[in-house]
C-alpha cells in the first residue's frame, strides 16, 4: 500500500509539470478560473485551442492506445496528470461528455474507419460530442425510448426527440439511441448510432435549468439521416453499448464528486461570527465540515482504489455508484452549510457578497442535478442492491413484451 | 501508487479468516457473553499461533517482524468474526505503548509474553474526555500509583496495564499489591470491563513524553479498532442480505422490496466510504505520515457510522427473530456501541478530525 510515484511515474510528473508550466496559468486561489471575462464563444475557442495544445502534447487521452490517437498510458499516469493539471486553470464542463463516455465508448465499439474518422479530431478538440440517451418519456426508464431509427438503403432515417443533453448545444457530434425494432422487448430493439449535430432535421433548443445556466438542451430530429457507416456497435444491441458509455461515465464522473469544499469551509466559517464567536468555533459547524471532508476525500480514496483496482487488470464495476451517492449529496450538505453561516446574510448571491462565496453557491445550485444526471439516487441504490448485494430486481411487467404493445 | 493491500498481505488475512471461521464461533462468543468465560481462550490460542497477535512486534521481541498493515487485517478479521479476545487492550494498546516507548527491560520483560498471548495486557491512555463518575483519576505519588480508572477493557483478565498518569505513562501490575479491580457487566458482555482502584500500586515508568505516546497509540487504536468496525459492518451487511433473500412475504422475497434495498444499498455505501478511509489511515500509520492524525479520525468516524447502521438496520431486516437472544443481531448491535466509543465517542473523533483539518489548513 503506497501513494508514492515509481520512478516511471515520477519522471512522467515532472514532465508534466514542466509541459503545464510552460502552456498554462497557475491557479493563485480557489476563485481564480480559466476564461474569466470572456463570453461564450470567446470561451469556447479558448478551451478548444487548450485541448488542441494537450493533445499535440499527448495528454488529451491518455489511457486510450497509440494507434487511436491516445497516448498508451496508464491509469495511474492520468492520476499524475490529473493532480497535476488541477494545479493550473483549464477549461471545464467542454470536454466532460467528450472525453469521458462518448470517445471511450467510439473507442470500444467504433469500427477502424470510425475510429480514424473521429477519435484523433476529438481528442485535438476540433470537435465536441454529447450523449443523446434521454428522452421525455425515457430517463431512469431509458429502455422506454421512442426515438425511431428507421432503415432506409444503405442509411438510416431518424425520427424523435431527446432532452437534457448536455453539451448539445456546442456539439458537433452525439452518439444516439434510437429504436430500431419494434417488435422487441424494449431495451432490446434499441441500436447505438453516431450522430452529425450539424446535420439537415436536427435542432437543438437549450433550456434554461434551475440553476439559472444553460447546460442541457432538447433536441429534435426530423427526417435525419445516418450513414449505416455511422452506426456504433451491432444493430439491436445498442443496450449493452449505451451500459458501457455509462459504466465508463460513472467511473470518470467520480473526480468531479472529490474537492475541498470542506477546506473553503474552514475559510468561510473562520470569518463569519455567530454571537460573539467564529463560527468555526461552533461544534454543529464542525462537524459539518467534518463530514464534508468524510465525503469529498473519501470519494478521492474510492476512486483511486477503482484506479489501482485498474491497474492491476480488475475492472471496478457497479460498487462506484456508492460514489455518486455520497459526492452529489456532498455538495448538496456541504454547499448549504456554507450558505447556512451567513443566515439572511449568506442569502446574498456571490457577486455582491465576495469571490469566496461564489464555489459553494454554485455547488449547492448544481447539487440537485447532480443527484438526478446520470442515473437518479434511487437508480444507484438499485444499482448497489442488485449488482453488488444480489438482490432481485424491480417488479416489472414490461420485460418480455414487444415494444409496439406497450406504446399508448 | 497502490492503494490496497498486497497478495501476501490478502494471504495473510484469508488465513485469519479461516481460523476465526472455526473457533470464534456463535457458542464461542456467546461464551463470554453469558460470563462463563472472560475471553475466548481457545480463540486467543489459535490467533497467538498463527502470529497474530505479534505480527506488528519485531522478531527480536517474540513478533513476527511484518507491520501494522497486516494488524490493521487481522482486526478487519476479527471485527467480521465477532471475536471475544482482548486484541484492542493487549495488542493494540498495551503492546504498541511497549513497542515505541517501553524501555529496553520492559519490552525485553512484557513484549514477547504479550505476543505469545500468554499474558494479556491493557491500557488506559486517555486522559478521561468524558466523565460519569467523579472519582479522581490515577496520578504519581513517589514511584507509585493512586486513583481509580472506570470502565477499563479486559481489566479482570489483564496482568500488566498502561497507565496515563499527569503526562507519564506507568506500567503497573495488576495482580501485584495495591491494586483492587472489580468486574462491571458491560452492554457488550463479549467484551468485559472493570473498574481498577490504585492505593500506592507500584508502577515503572516509560521514557519518554508519555503525552506523545498515548496519543500516537491512541491514533493507532482508532485505526485498528476502524478495521474491527468495517468487518463487524460487512458481516452484519451480509447477514441481513441473507435473510432478506431467503424470508418471503406478500408473495416474495423481502428482499425484493425497495424499501428493503436501499436499506441495504445505504450501508454497503457507508460501509464502502469507511473502508476507503481505513484503508488511508491504515496507510497513514504504517508509514508514519503527517496526515494520520486525520486520516485516523476520518477512519473512526466513518467505521463507527458505518457499523452502527450496519447493526441497527441489520437487526431490523430480520423482524421478529432479530429481536431474539438467539440471533446474532444483538451481537453485532452491542459490538457496535462498544467498539464506537471505546477509546472516544464519535463526536470527540469527529471534532478531533475538525481540528486536525482546520490546523492542516492554516
Ligand atoms: C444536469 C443534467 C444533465 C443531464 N445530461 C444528460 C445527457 O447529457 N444526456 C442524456 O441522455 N441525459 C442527460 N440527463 C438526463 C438524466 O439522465 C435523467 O434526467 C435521469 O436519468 C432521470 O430521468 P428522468 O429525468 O426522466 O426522471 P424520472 O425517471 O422520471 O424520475 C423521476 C423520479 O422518480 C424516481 N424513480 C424513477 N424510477 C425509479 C425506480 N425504479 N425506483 C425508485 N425511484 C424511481 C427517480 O429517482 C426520480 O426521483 C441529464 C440530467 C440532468 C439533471
Amino acid at each position: 500500500m503506497n501513494f508514492d510515484d515509481t520512478p516511471e511515474e515520477a519522471a512522467f510528473r515532472a514532465e508534466v509539470r514542466a509541459w503545464l508550466a510552460a502552456n498554462a496559468q497557475p491557479r493563485r486561489g480557489r476563485e481564480d478560473k480559466f476564461g474569466a471575462g470572456l463570453d461564450k464563444p470567446q470561451y469556447l475557442a479558448a478551451a478548444k485551442a487548450w485541448q488542441a495544445r494537450k493533445a499535440a502534447a499527448g495528454y488529451a487521452a491518455i489511457v486510450m492506445p497509440k494507434e487511436m490517437g491516445g497516448f498508451g498510458g496508464t491509469p495511474a499516469q492520468q492520476i499524475v496528470y490529473n493532480q497535476e493539471e488541477a494545479k493550473f486553470l483549464t477549461p471545464d464542463r467542454v470536454f466532460e461528455v467528450s472525453l469521458g463516455t462518448a470517445l471511450p465508448t467510439v473507442a470500444m465499439w467504433g469500427t477502424p474507419a470510425q475510429k480514424v474518422k473521429y477519435l484523433a479530431s476529438a481528442f485535438r478538440g476540433e470537435h465536441i460530442w454529447c450523449q443523446l440517451f434521454s428522452e421525455p418519456s425515457a430517463g431512469s426508464d431509458l429502455g422506454n425510448l421512442r426515438t425511431r431509427a428507421a432503415r432506409d438503403g444503405d442509411g438510416w432515417v431518424i425520427n424523435g426527440q431527446k432532452v437534457w443533453t448536455s453539451n448539445a448545444d456546442i456539439a458537433d457530434y452525439g452518439i444516439l439511441l434510437a429504436r430500431t425494432d419494434w417488435d422487441q422487448p424494449k431495451s432490446k430493439g434499441l441500436t447505438m448510432f453516431i450522430l452529425d449535430m450539424k446535420a439537415p432535421g436536427v435542432e437543438v433548443r437549450p433550456i434554461r435549468q434551475a440553476s439559472d445556466e444553460y447546460h442541457f438542451s432538447e433536441v429534435f430530429f426530423s427526417d435525419v439521416r445516418i450513414a449505416d457507416a455511422d452506426r456504433l456497435g451491432p444493430e439491436n444491441d445498442g443496450w449493452k453499448v449505451m451500459m458501457s458509455a455509462l459504466m465508463k461515465e460513472r467511473f470518470s464522473l467520480g473526480e468531479n464528486f472529490s474537492g475541498d469544499l470542506y477546506a473553503q469551509l474552514i475559510g468561510l466559517a473562520k470569518q463569519v461570527v455567530w454571537g460573539e464567536r467564529p463560527a468555526l468555533e461552533d461544534p454543529r459547524v464542525r462537524a459539518g465540515i467534518a463530514e464534508t471532508y468524510l465525503a469529498q476525500f473519501g470519494v478521492e480514496l474510492i476512486v483511486r482504489r477503482g484506479m489501482s483496482a485498474i491497474s492491476r487488470g480488475q475492472s471496478p464495476g457497479p460498487e462506484m455508484s456508492a460514489v455518486k451517492l455520497i459526492g452529489a449529496r456532498a455538495f448538496q450538505t456541504g454547499g448549504a452549510l456554507a450558505i447556512e453561516l451567513g443566515g439572511a446574510e449568506g442569502l446574498v448571491a456571490a457577486e455582491a457578497l465576495g469571490a469566496q462565496w461564489r464555489l459553494p453557491q454554485l455547488l449547492w445550485l448544481a447539487a440537485p442535478g447532480a443527484r438526478i444526471a446520470g442515473g437518479t439516487d434511487e437508480i444507484q441504490k438499485n444499482t448497489i442492491a442488485e449488482r453488488v448485494l444480489g438482490l432481485p430486481g424491480e417488479l416489472r411487467t414490461d420485460r418480455d413484451v414487444p415494444f409496439r404493445a406497450l406504446e399508448g | 501508487m497502490n492503494f490496497d493491500f498486497s497478495e501476501d498481505q490478502r494471504r495473510l488475512q484469508a488465513e485469519v479468516r479461516r481460523v476465526l471461521a472455526d473457533y470464534s464461533t456463535s457458542p464461542n462468543v456467546r461464551a463470554v457473553l453469558e460470563g462463563r468465560t472472560l475471553y475466548c481462550a481457545e480463540t486467543w490460542r489459535q490467533l497467538a499461533a498463527l502470529g497474530a497477535l505479534g505480527v506488528a512486534l519485531p522478531e527480536a521481541q517474540g513478533g513476527v517482524g511484518l507491520g501494522l498493515l497486516e494488524l490493521c487485517l487481522v482486526a478487519e478479521e476479527a471485527g467480521r468474526a465477532l471475536a471475544a479476545v482482548p486484541l484492542l487492550s493487549s495488542v493494540y494498546l498495551a503492546a504498541e505503548a511497549l513497542r515505541r516507548a517501553g524501555s529496553p527491560a520492559q519490552q525485553a520483560l512484557w513484549l514477547p509474553r504479550l505476543a505469545s498471548g500468554e499474558v494479556i495486557g491493557t491500557a488506559a491512555l486517555a486522559a478521561a474526555a468524558h466523565r460519569i463518575s467523579t472519582a479522581p483519576p490515577p496520578c504519581r505519588v513517589g514511584d507509585a500509583l493512586t486513583g481509580t480508572l472506570h470502565a477499563l477493557p479486559d481489566g479482570m483478565a489483564a496482568e500488566i496495564c498502561v497507565v496515563l498518569a499527569g503526562g507519564e505513562l506507568a506500567l503497573v501490575e495488576l495482580n501485584g499489591p495495591g491494586v483492587t479491580r472489580q468486574a462491571l457487566s458491560s452492554l457488550d458482555p463479549s467484551r468485559p470491563l472493570a473498574r481498577i482502584e490504585f492505593a500506592a500500586a507500584p508502577a515503572t515508568w516509560l521514557p519518554g513524553d508519555g503525552a506523545a505516546t498515548a496519543r500516537a497509540v491512541t491514533l493507532g487504536a482508532a485505526t485498528l479498532l476502524a478495521f474491527e468496525q468495517i468487518g463487524g459492518a460487512e458481516a452484519a451487511l451480509y447477514m441481513a442480505r441473507d435473510y432478506v433473500l431467503q424470508r418471503r412475504a406478500f408473495g416474495r422475497v423481502v428482499g425484493g422490496f425497495q424499501a428493503v434495498k436501499h436499506k441495504l444499498a445505504d450501508i454497503y455505501t457507508k460501509l464502502e466510504l469507511a473502508r476507503a478511509h481505513a484503508y488511508f489511515a491504515a496507510w497513514a500509520l504504517a508509514s508514519d505520515a503527517p496526515e494520520l492524525p486525520r486520516a485516523a479520525a476520518a477512519a473512526r468516524v466513518a467505521a463507527t457510522a458505518a457499523y452502527t447502521l450496519a447493526a441497527e438496520e441489520g437487526l431490523h431486516l430480520h423482524g421478529g427473530i432479530g429481536f431474539t437472544w438467539e440471533m446474532d443481531c444483538h451481537l453485532h448491535l452491542r459490538r457496535a456501541r462498544w467498539l464506537g466509543q471505546i477509546i472516544g465517542n464519535e463526536h470527540l473523533w469527529r471534532d478531533a478530525l475538525a481540528t486536525a483539518l482546520i490546523e492542516e489548513a492554516a
